[in-house]
Order: C-alpha cells, then structure tokens, then sequence
C-alpha cells in the first residue's frame, strides 16, 4: 500500500498557502498510517477550526470537522463508544491550548487512548492572524500591535502535568523526525500529545519580519535543537530554545476505554 | 410493570427501552438523577456514560458516539443547556441523531436552580445560531414521559436531528407511580443506513428527495464518510456555492416542515364545547388538566388544548381545534413564550397566565383567572 491511500486525492489542491507547514505534517501522518498499516476505515480523524482543521477534508479515513476547540471532546465520545478504533485528532495552538484548553487537560488525565497532533504555529493562522497561547512574547499580530506581553503555555509541562502517558515535540523542518516520533505515537496505547511546530509565514511572520516560508523555517531552524543536543549543553546555551524529542512515555497507566470495560462494566453486569 | 420514580429516573429507563446505549453528561440541578441513573444503569446493558468536563463537552461526545452509530443523549438544564447550543447546531448542520433533556429552571442565568420554570421554550427553538430545523418534545404525564422518551428516539433516528425533551423541574423532580409501557407497546425507529459494499462514490449522501432525512453511513462501516460543520454540498465537503448552500440549507428545514404531521401530538380536553380553551405544556398542562375538572364540575365550559409536540410549534392543529369565538388563555411559567406562538397561529391576541417566580401555576390560579372573565 502506499500512503496515498490515506489521501483523498479527488479533493485536492488543498486550501493552505504556499509552503505552509500544515502539509508536511499531513504528509508525516499519511506516510504513519501507512508505516503502521492501519486499514483506513477503521480510523476516525478528528478536527478542530482552523487551517489546521481543514485536514479532515483530505483525509481518506472516517472523518468529522467540529467546532473550535472542542474535536477532543467528539474524539472522546467516538473512542469510547468503539475502542477498538483508531481515534487521531489534529488542532490548532488556539484550537487545543486556548478555547479547548479544558478539553485537552482532561483527555490527558483521562489517559484516553486518542492520538493528538498539536499544529504549533504559534498564532490563529485561519483568522488573519491574532495571537495565541503560544505566539512568542514581543511578537506582533493583528491584535497585538504594540507586541506579546503574554508568556507562552508550554506545551509539553501541561500535558505531562496534566496526565499525558506520550508526550513528545518535533518541527516541520525536520520531517522524517516527525514522521518517526508521530508514528511512535500511534503505537502508543494512551492519551499521546505530538506538538509539530510549524510555519505560518502569512499570518505571523509578515508582521515579524519573516514573511517568507525560508525565512520562517529558518527562522524556526535557528530555535530548536534535539533533545541528545540539548542534554550536553549548559540551562543556559538553551534558555531560548525549542527541545524536541520524547520527554515522557508512560506504558504502565491503564488507558481508559480498557479501565471502563473492566472496572465499570464487568462490575455492573457482576462479573469481577 | 409499575414503579415509583422521578420523571428525571424515569427518562433514564426509558432511554434504555429505546435503545440509548451512550450518555454524556455534566451534573446540574434539577437534571442531576437523570445522569446518575444513566451512569448506574447503561453499564449493564454495555453502555457507556461519561460526565465530561463541561456540558460543551458532553454535548460533543454524544455526537461522536452518535455518528459511530450508537443511540445518544446528554441531559442539562438552564447554564447547560445554553452552553451546548454551538453544538446542538453542529448535530443539525450533520444531520446526527441525538437526544437532548432539559429539565427547566428558572433564568436567565444561574436563576433559581431548584425550582421550576418553563423559559426555555424559545432557546429550544432558536438557541443554536442560523436557520436550523428542529424537534422538542413536553410530557406532563409520568406514562407519557416514558413514550415521550422513547418517541424521542425515534424522531431523532427517523428525521437524522437533534431532538430535544423538555421537562421542568416538578416534572423532573416529583416522585410518581409509572405504569411503565411493556416493549410491546411502542414502536423502536433505528436511522436507515446505506447498504454496505458500495463504492464511496456510488451515492451522494446528503443528496435526497425534499422532506427526505439524507441516508448517511455511520463510521467505520467503510465508506471513510466526512461529517462537516461548514456549510457542504451533498457529498459532505466544504462549499460555499451559493446555489449549493442554498439548496441544503433548505433541504435540512423541509425534512421536519414536510413531516410535521406525522411530528406533533396533541392532547384535547373538552376543548369542542368549551367557552374557553387553555394552553398549556407540561406541569403547567397538570394543573390545567385539574382546572378544567374543578371548573365542569361547576358548569363552566373549560377545555384544554396540550401541545405535546413543541416544536414544530403546531399551528394547524390550533387553528382548526380553537374557534373564533372561543376565550383563549396560554398558562405558563414564562412571560409569553408559547401565548406568542399561539397568537401567531390562530392570528389573533389572546390572554396569559405568566408566572415566572419559581412557584408552580396551581389549578385553582387556573379557575380563578378563567372566572375572573375578561
Ligand atoms: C467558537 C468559535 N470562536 C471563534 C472562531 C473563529 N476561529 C476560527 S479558527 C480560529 C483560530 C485558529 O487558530 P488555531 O487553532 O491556532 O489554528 P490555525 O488556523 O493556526 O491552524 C478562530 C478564533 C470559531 N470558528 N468558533
Ligand atoms: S494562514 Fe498560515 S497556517 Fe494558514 S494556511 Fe496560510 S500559512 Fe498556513
Ligand atoms: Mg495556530
């Protein structure tokens, strides 16, 4: 089988800008599925709104686009309903960290076995541009004109503190990297988190000057640095930096649709 | 079979009778036993209940169980039911069977969260944004909020649409004797599904005749189907074609304005004779029903029209049931919700009864307002 399979090739051209990093984490999750031979129609693929959201369009799977933020929470009913599935969900910074905050801290200590891809594009890219729990500090967007005073969520803290038992980060600009670490996820049984940091050129970076796609990724490539890099390095060579890597696997946590079978409904029907 | 319980425990069983086997919830009074019963009840007959963290959330998870083709429901009052209407919209632009309680307490707001009120009449109607169809259904008798329950079911699974039971915190609350229907006695509605095998493309899915429901699959049936919140065309995919979003839009209002018929439901007491009509729904409907006794026994010709279906508000049926002649009076726990409707219907102005102070319409406030004359 090859990965387009995972592709609905009959919707395309997508509708993302010109090198727009949401196509590679695409491409890293299509080539997964395949990597995994995952039969395509057992998998649901869960979106929230945003050019992150659009994904669902052009995904050969069972898909569903929610609402803002909330994918999580469909996710949830979907998987525990049918835990014998595969339940992948993709969200924006804005869509999982800012309005589906709660949703994202509870599925983590749910443990519910669903797969999360964070697109980290550090702004509400589908909107013109505002910033989001993740747009560096200083930063200028639509609705930060005088520049970010907000410090940033850090993704992987939260969602270690939160419960996660997979939680791992990668960028665009590395994309075997992230197609490996995002395919580990899949293999993961529990709630895993994969942050994928990405490029939006048009919304944040032509007002930061990094207007095109190879001075964003640039731009993102002088920010992080692997986790094997990271550890020989002094707290203070990497105060500013983006780690990326597997900072947390959890195997010995029940996941919860399993928990639910034997504790909850083994329990009631009388058989413990 | 006869069991004392709540109207809250008693949709709980009935749910199951219908074939609920998924239940998201949030606990908020005065729908809380609902979900305790659902939580103690659904695992033994290998169902699911989860209290998520919010009534967005339970909303949304009812519909994610739903599409992979479990009967669903969620159950809130007042707070809740305002924070789940983004998403009731999403079950009507998908087209997703879905059940939704709403035992009714007084607002706006936190209100008066442990006493009754009927305010939500509207919000059940218009709550979620855009022109959307909708189905919402108000027992008042114990029996008859088991049949509701399960005729609930039904609609939502035959028309593919969110479908909301609306009860008020006496009905949710009171313990009563139930005279609980044998399987027998109701009719089970599952959705149509296509039939497996086909390839995707073979069918247009949300493509059908005007006041047809659209013939979806539900997940992992193997046609990798793409349920979308964004207006779509008839295959499901995002489009913003006016013709496209035009067609769509009104087929999703056609599929319950063309069956409308075969919707609502209506009680009729001694309305034929009567001088004066009341209109009333739920425990409000009670207390009239206890009005319109007191009131023959004195010779007064008192008669009572209950809608039983909400919405589609059922305009019809009032205009050919209720004369011209006759006195109208529309008793509820609002300040006019449905006496707005009625008027609309049988174009003209009638009387209210309005209370909105948490403390029920007694039959006697009832008689006394039908006596006090115009
Ligand atoms: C309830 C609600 N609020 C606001 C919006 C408008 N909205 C659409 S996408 C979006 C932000 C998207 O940002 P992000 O989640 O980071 O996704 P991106 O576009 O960057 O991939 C917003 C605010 C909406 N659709 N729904
Ligand atoms: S606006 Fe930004 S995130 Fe959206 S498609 Fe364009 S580059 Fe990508
Ligand atoms: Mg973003």
């Amino acid at each position: 089988m090859s990965y387009l399979e995972y592709v609905r090739s009959f919707k395309l051209p997508h509708s993302w800008c010109p090198g727009c990093g949401i196509g590679t984490i695409m491409q890293a999750i299509v080539r997964a599925f395949d990597a995994l031979g995952w039969k395509h129609e057992d998998i649901a693929f869960v979106t929230g709104i945003g050019c992150s959201g659009r994904m669902s369009t052009y995904i050969n799977a069972n898909t569903i686009h929610t609402t803002h933020g909330r994918p999580l929470a469909f996710a949830t009913g979907i998987k525990l309903a049918k835990p014998d599935k595969h339940v992948v969900v993709v969200s924006g910074d804005g869509d999982a960290l800012a309005i589906g905050g709660n949703h994202f801290i509870h599925a983590a200590r749910r443990n519910i076995d669903i797969k999360l891809i964070i697109i980290n594009n550090s702004v509400y890219g589908m909107t013109g541009g505002q910033v989001s729990p993740t747009t560096p500090q200083k930063f200028k967007t639509q609705t930060t004109p005088y520049g970010n005073i907000e410090p940033n969520f850090d993704v992987i803290k939260l969602a270690i503190g939160a419960g996660a038992t997979f939680v791992a980060r990668e960028s665009v600009t590395r994309p075997r990297n992230l197609e490996k670490l995002i395919e580990k996820s899949f293999h993961h049984k529990g709630f895993s988190v994969v942050e994928a940091i990405s490029n939006c050129h048009i919304n944040l970076g032509r007002r930061n000057k990094l207007k095109d796609q190879i001075t964003m990724l640039r731009w993102i490539n002088d920010r992080i640095i692997p986790m094997n890099v990271a550890k020989k390095k002094s707290p203070e060579e990497i105060k500013d930096k983006i780690i990326l890597g597997l900072f947390h696997e959890d195997k010995e946590r029940k996941e919860y649709t399993e928990l639910y079978e034997e504790e909850i409904i083994n329990r009631a029907r009388g058989k413990e | 079979m006869r069991k004392v319980m709540p109207g809250n425990e008693t949709i709980a069983h009935a749910a199951i009778a219908a074939g609920c086997r998924f239940f998201a919830g949030y606990p908020i009074t005065p729908s809380s036993e609902l979900a305790a019963a659902m939580s103690y009840l659904l695992p033994k007959v290998g169902g699911k209940f989860i209290q998520m963290e919010d009534e967005i959330a339970s909303m949304a998870a009812a519909i994610g169980a739903s599409i992979t083709g479990e009967k669903s429901m969620t159950a809130t009052s007042g707070p809740g039911f305002s924070l789940k209407q983004e998403h009731i919209g999403l079950a009507c632009m998908m087209e997703v069977p879905v059940v939704i309680v709403n035992v009714m307490r007084g607002g706006p707001s936190t209100g008066l969260p442990t006493h009754p009120a009927q305010g939500d009449i509207m919000q059940a109607r218009w709550g979620t944004h855009g022109d959307h169809p909708i189905i919402a259904v108000a027992p008042s008798l114990p029996r008859e909020i088991y049949l509701e329950t399960i005729r609930a079911f039904n609609l939502a699974e035959q028309y593919r649409n969110p479908v909301i039971l609306l009860l008020d915190e006496i009905l949710g609350h009171t313990y009563e004797v139930v005279d609980i229907p044998e399987p027998g006695e109701y009719d089970i509605i599952n959705r149509k599904l296509p039939p497996k095998g086909l390839n995707r493309l073979d069918f247009y899915t949300y493509q059908r005749d005007e006041g047809d429901p659209p013939l979806l699959p539900n997940f992992f049936m193997g046609y990798n189907f793409h349920f979308e919140s964004l207006a779509h065309d008839e295959m499901g995919f995002p489009t913003t074609d006016p013709e496209k979003v035009d067609r769509i839009t009104r087929l999703r209002e056609a599929k319950i304005e063309k069956n409308k018929e075969k919707i609502w439901k209506n009680h009729l007491l001694m309305v034929e004779d009567a001088d004066t009509v009341i209109i009333a729904i739920g425990s409000v409907a009670r207390s009239a029903i206890a009005a319109v006794e007191m009131a023959r026994k004195e010779g007064i010709k008192l008669g009572l029209f209950r809608p039983i279906t909400v919405w589609p508000f059922p305009d019809e049926p009032l205009r050919e049931a209720i004369t011209e002649k006759q006195r109208v009076i529309v008793a509820e726990m609002n300040l006019g919700q449905l006496k707005g409707e009625v008027e609309k219907a049988l174009r003209r102005e009638v009387e209210g009864l309005n209370k909105v102070n948490g403390v029920p319409i007694s039959p006697k406030e009832i008689l006394e307002k039908v006596k006090e004359g115009k």
